[in-house]
């Protein structure tokens, strides 16, 4: 059986971990993910971007709507989850509206966080 | 080179800056893949051009020199970085690979302007991040100028704009122009942006400065690229409605700085090239017949244009406009509008009585102009002491020192009249 297990905390903690805190943390996930591929449990993870580089998407209507941010809803909760590959945030949009959900409920769409990677090394092209 | 020699070419750099670093900047976006890295950049190529040009003279092109030259900035840059970074020497090594031609920075000009406006103005950033941005980004306005002219302390807006740019970076918004299909619904978003850009510009909220004319000239420039882009009604008529506002600016303020309202304005000061030009653009836009709000206020500013004297305004044909405004799209303001319209044409008393209307709902209780509107029909019932007390409150309520004048001016000649 498969099973989805969600990662919840305070994501402000994050800017305030000292450089050593974080490699700690970092390497006990490491472990923690190896320990799991080899049990065969493991199936996918990732880290996310924090909430300030969400988009909620919904389509109302035929039309696509984004707003800024984490969906805020107190009445849709947590339903499903789909990990996309995108080019950029305009087609992970594009993917995500056509996720039946977004017509009746709202999609989040996150970038995952890649762990080590510098601002500087996205490229982006027009 | 003499000093007057290298002055000038310093003269030069600084009109240079004022009329092309946002050009440049967007260009620097598209090649180096940062907003962040480009800002940079184009600083360093400005300090580099103000260090070699009062010897070496102005380059032929300087456009492209700048942008090369930043661009080679940005790699020594991320080169001394990468000492501390591995990751960073790769990025450096793409950058120098990928050298662009010497006439990829003139055919791409306005394409990265465009870039770089639908990019700010993209819809996964909040509406207020949009506005920030743009006027940062596009228009160059200093963070402290934006934030004055939005009456939010400079450290918030200037959160806001970092947020907004670490967003466009983590999320990846693509630095790009929107596809065929997507491209009018984008554009009703640049659209609102640039309309709230040449308002700002147009009757700017802060100093003393009725007018920022860099501001609105900067609208209008932006506004006719979209419209070269994507002739649809609506970019039509914004950029009709910014020409026609626009043709009267110098009518608009005394020598002296002082506001002057349009039924006391000097018509044959009104730009009547610029208002031909937005009259045709009107007519266009309504002949479409998919026109919305901005071509309908347009169409109003078109019939004052049309009208050789105050006395000569056809009122009633505002009046009809601001109906169909109205139905499109509800609004206090607009109400506000078409209340001063009908009390030009059916009587203070009839005007009066809308404005008081709207008031009592309490929308518009904060807004100067509905006081100073109100003030203005009490002051022609011959209501003295009304329109004082209207005045009063209309002072309370703007910052903007010519209005101010202004108001102070009326409450004095009404006092005068009491006296």
């Amino acid at each position: 059986m498969k099973y989805l297990c969600l990662i919840y905390e305070d994501e402000s903690k994050r800017g305030t971990r000292s450089k050593e805190e974080t490699t700690a943390i970092m390497g006990e996930y490491g472990a923690f993910t190896e320990g799991i591929k080899k049990s065969g449990k493991y199936v996918a993870g990732e880290a996310l971007q924090p909430t300030q580089t969400g988009t909620t998407v919904r389509v109302r209507q035929g039309k696509i709507s984004t707003t800024d941010g984490p969906f805020a809803e107190t009445k849709e909760q947590l339903g499903g989850f789909y990990l996309i590959n995108a080019t950029d945030l305009n087609e992970a949009i594009q993917v995500a509206s056509g996720i039946p959900a977004a017509r009746t409920g709202s999609v989040e769409v996150r970038p995952i966080w890649v762990l080590g990677a510098q601002e500087s090394s996205s490229r982006q092209t027009a | 080179m003499t000093g007057d020699v290298a002055s000038n070419v310093r003269e030069r750099i600084d009109a240079l800056y004022r009329s092309d670093s946002r050009r440049v900047l967007a260009t620097l976006i598209r090649l180096l893949g940062s907003f962040d890295s480009a800002e940079e950049a184009m600083h360093d190529a400005f300090t580099a051009a103000l260090d070699s040009w009062p010897a070496e003279g102005v380059p032929e092109n300087p456009r492209a020199w700048l942008i090369s030259t930043g661009r080679f900035k940005a790699i020594d840059r991320l080169r001394r970085a990468a000492r501390f970074d591995a990751a960073l020497a790769g990025v450096a090594e793409q950058l120098e690979d990928s050298a662009p031609p010497a006439s990829d920075f003139d055919d791409n000009l306005e394409d990265d302007r465009l870039r770089l406006i639908f990019t700010c103005c993209h819809p996964a950033l909040s509406p207020d991040a949009r506005i920030a941005l743009t006027l940062r980004e596009v228009c160059g306005l200093e963070t402290e100028q934006i934030a004055r002219a939005f009456l939010i302390p400079a450290p918030t807006l200037a959160q806001r704009i970092v947020r907004a740019k670490g967003k466009i970076r983590d999320a990846h918004i693509p630095y790009q122009v929107p596809s065929r299909d997507e491209l009018s619904g984008r554009l009703d978003v640049v659209l609102h942006v640039l309309y709230l850009v040449f308002n700002e510009g147009y009757s700017a909220s802060f100093g003393d400065n009725v007018v920022r004319h860099d501001l609105s000239a900067e609208a209008i420039r932006l506004g006719r690229l979209l419209v070269e882009l994507l002739p649809e009604p609506e970019a039509i008529g914004l950029l009709a409605l910014m020409l026609l506002h626009d043709a009267r600016r110098l009518a608009r303020t005394s020598a002296e700085g002082e506001l002057i309202l349009l039924d006391e304005q000097d018509r044959s000061l009104w730009n009547r090239e610029q208002i031909q030009e937005g009259l045709a653009l009107v007519d266009q836009a309504l002949a479409s017949r998919r026109f919305g709000p901005y071509t309908l206020q347009a169409a109003i500013a078109a019939v004052h244009a049309e009208a050789t004297t105050a006395a000569a305004t056809d009122w009633r044909q505002i009046i009809g406009i601001y109906d169909v405004l109205l139905r499109l799209e509800t609004s206090p303001v607009i109400e506000l509008n078409r209340a001063a319209a009908i009390a030009m044409h059916d009587g203070p008393e009839t005007g009066l009585a809308l404005i008081d209307a709207i008031l009592a709902r309490g929308e518009l209780a904060d807004y100067h102009l509905a006081h100073s509107a109100r003030a203005d029909l009490c002051r022609r019932l011959g209501r003295t002491e009304e329109a004082i007390a209207a005045y009063q409150r209309a002072l309370a309520l703007t910052t903007q020192a010519p209005e101010r004048r202004f108001i102070e001016r009326r409450m004095a000649e009404l006092a005068a009249h009491l006296g």
